[in-house]
């Protein structure tokens, strides 16, 4: 679960992604062929841009925890998004399939499913993968703090650390608590909460979207570049109202216990459809044929 | 189904308890008080807050006895008791689970109305913990829908102390449905520690836990009923496997979280009452102790010091003084800590204030295992 990744091969590592991305093609027709019974996913192609990213993860610097560095990241060829979360009916199939586990969540039909792991998000991606001959799968945080556009909340506290570390706490419990208690955490049907400036739904609404972003714990140089970082890829980053970090296999955040933060509301799902390469639509037609 | 008329009537095994109580109350209960003597009290009537939050109070009392007046009104509504929006057919006073907790000195009278509005369905009285005879005043007190009683007693024994709900026939219900709350009978020359030195709070917080046991479908999700009525039979099932599914501080999961947590600030001293009318509970403060506990809640008894966990039994309220030393996000939990994690009993506590080093520090931060 703990893997110890050398600062400079995880940029590596990023930029790489970012290269990958770049080479592929938005395309909006001539898709792979939909099984019959699925309705066709609407997406929103999320265009090419430029931004200012938050890292994710904990940061220290000098011994002490710190606001995580923001890096530019460019999105060369823009994505292709779930305009909605993943509703409960969509996830009920593949429930039905047997390739997913019953979401804990209670909604029906277009609501979002909720009560999902990271394991549950994964396994829907590869069932709807196979079912459609696309190419699904959930989001970076990068991706999805992109996405997010205005209402994506930077989780920096601008504080200054004077040797108190309960400062940082505090405000951070009292970030995450603004408006926890007027809100109500039962999910809504899919649209209820309005879409952003990019025309995605529902981005911040009571269901927080599992990424596949590691945790980082990091500690930075004077110059803000990182000095060292340990990835733990058993938690990794659910993003919403704030960025929560959540281990892979919880399917409701609670804050109860010992850990005095507070957790997402609900944990839903958004995929993002790569663009197909004609090399796997082939695969799949002859998979098809084959089965 | 429990009919109204049926509900009045109480159970059988209730009528045969009813019995029994109209043969006690023949004797006469109120012979004793020298009215004489009372009528010529002060007396203050206090406006009651919701919990956690409990109304203003001297510690040390001025003056001598009075009689101090409450109102309790009865309310019977759906409410929703956690995140995932699952309700119950409450029942409670003043609207609030726990009851608003009432605070007098010994030696005072305490004169509580209760009113049961007409469109209740149910009867209710008060069994009082802190009151002698007549079952905790319950006798002097069934109130039907439409009606409303007066009783006085005298607190004679200083401590926190339950009280709840006892109709005949369906005490436990009641209580599990929210009826139950906190009486503080202060010593007259306030708190002490063992030395009988005088100990005084800043803040004073009331956490009342409370057991839900809702019943669920064939789905294994909760069920929601559109009556008391409706409720009964199913709830009492589930009652009766004495495994709650819901354990909760402030009668919902998270009510003490977030924008309601509790707030203080180090430096400052906080008496916790923790209140269970009906299952054994352990509070406890992560990160933080219990500087004078009295376990029991009874202020008669030298506190104990230096708690880590106290121990309430079902049927009682505790109290717990402790001055804040370090600044932070405490959990202050039930330490069965699935019943806090997992069914509901966690409340937070933000305390501001100067970091003290030489308590905690930070030696080395979380950095990758140094290779040798
Ligand atoms: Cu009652």
């Amino acid at each position: 679960m703990k893997a110890r990744v050398p600062a400079s091969i995880a940029f590596v590592a990023a930029a790489l992604a970012a290269a990958t991305s770049t080479l592929s093609i938005v395309q909006h027709s001539g898709r792979a062929p939909v099984a019959a019974r699925l309705a066709p996913v609407e997406t929103v192609t999320v265009v090419p841009g430029t931004f200012s990213f938050r890292l994710p993860g904990e940061y220290l610097q000098a011994g002490r925890p710190v606001d995580a560095p923001t890096r530019i990241v460019s999105f060369q060829a823009g994505f292709e998004v779930m305009k909605y979360q993943v509703g409960a009916g969509d996830y009920a199939r593949c429930v039905t399939d047997g390739a997913c586990e019953a979401a804990n969540g209670n909604a029906t039909g277009d609501t979002p499913v909720t009560g999902v792991s990271y394991r549950d998000a994964e396994a829907y991606a590869a069932w709807l993968s196979r079912r459609t001959g696309e190419s699904w799968r959930l989001p970076t945080d990068e991706e999805w703090s992109f996405a997010a556009a205005e209402r994506l909340h930077d989780d920096a506290l601008g504080l200054a650390d004077d040797g108190n570390p309960a400062i940082r706490w505090l405000a951070r419990y009292r970030s995450e608590a603004a408006g926890k208690a007027e809100r109500d955490p039962q999910p809504k049907p899919r649209g209820h909460f309005g879409a952003n400036s990019k025309g995605v739904f529902d981005i911040g609404g009571n269901v927080w979207e599992w990424t596949s972003t590691c945790y980082v714990n990091a500690a930075l140089r004077a110059d803000a570049t990182v000095e060292q970082s340990v990835e733990n890829c058993g938690v990794r980053v659910a993003d919403g109202r704030h960025r929560g970090y959540m281990s892979t296999f919880i399917r409701d955040g609670k804050s109860g216990g010992c850990a005095a933060g507070l957790a997402p509301d609900n944990l839903g799902i958004r995929l993002v459809r790569d663009s197909p390469s004609s090399v796997a639509v082939l695969k799949w037609l002859r998979a098809k044929r084959a089965g | 189904m429990l009919t109204r008329r049926e509900a009045l009537l109480g159970t059988a095994a209730g009528a045969a308890t009813a019995a029994l109580f109209a043969a006690m109350a023949a004797t006469p209960v109120l012979a004793e008080v020298r009215a004489g003597d009372i009528s010529t009290l002060p007396r203050e009537k206090v406006t009651l807050v919701a919990p956690p939050f409990v109304h203003e109070h001297q510690q040390v009392a001025i003056g001598g006895p009075k009689i101090v007046e409450f109102q309790l009104t009865v309310k019977e509504q759906t409410m929703v008791i956690d995140d995932d929006g699952t309700t119950m057919q409450a029942m409670t006073y003043n609207g609030s689970i726990p009851a608003p907790m009432m605070v007098v000195h010994e030696g005072d009278y305490l004169e509580l109305t209760l009113v049961n509005p007409e469109t209740n369905e149910m009867p209710h009285n008060v069994d009082f913990h802190a009151a002698t005879g007549a079952l905790g005043g319950a006798k002097l007190l069934d109130v039907n829908p439409g009606e409303q009683a007066t009783i006085r007693f005298k607190a004679t024994r200083a401590g926190t102390f339950v009280y709840h709900c006892a109709p005949a026939g369906m005490i436990p219900w009641h209580v599990v449905s929210g009826m139950s709350g906190t009486v503080m009978v202060l010593p007259r020359d306030g708190l002490k520690d063992e030395a009988g030195k005088p100990l005084k709070y800043d803040r004073i917080y009331y956490v009342g836990e409370n057991e839900f046991y809702i019943p669920r479908d064939e789905n294994g999700k909760f069920k929601k009923f559109d009556s008391l009525g409706d409720s009964y039979d199913e709830t009492l099932k589930v009652m009766r496997g004495l495994i709650p599914t819901h354990v909760v501080f402030n009668g919902k999961v998270g009510a003490l979280t977030g924008d309601n947590a509790m707030k203080a600030s180090v430096g400052e001293t906080v008496l916790f009452v923790h209140s269970q009318a009906n299952r054994d509970t352990r509070p406890h403060i992560i990160g933080g102790h219990g500087d004078h506990v009295w376990e029991q809640g009874k202020f008669a008894n030298p506190p104990a010091k230096d708690l880590e966990t106290w121990f309430v039994r079902g049927g009682s309220a505790g109290a717990a003084l402790y001055t804040f030393l370090q600044p932070g996000i405490y959990a202050y939990v039930n330490h069965n800590l699935i019943e806090a994690a997992e069914l509901g009993a966690t409340a937070h506590i933000m305390v501001e204030g100067k970091w003290n080093d030489d308590l905690m520090a930070q030696v080395r931060a979380p950095a990758p295992i140094a290779s040798y």
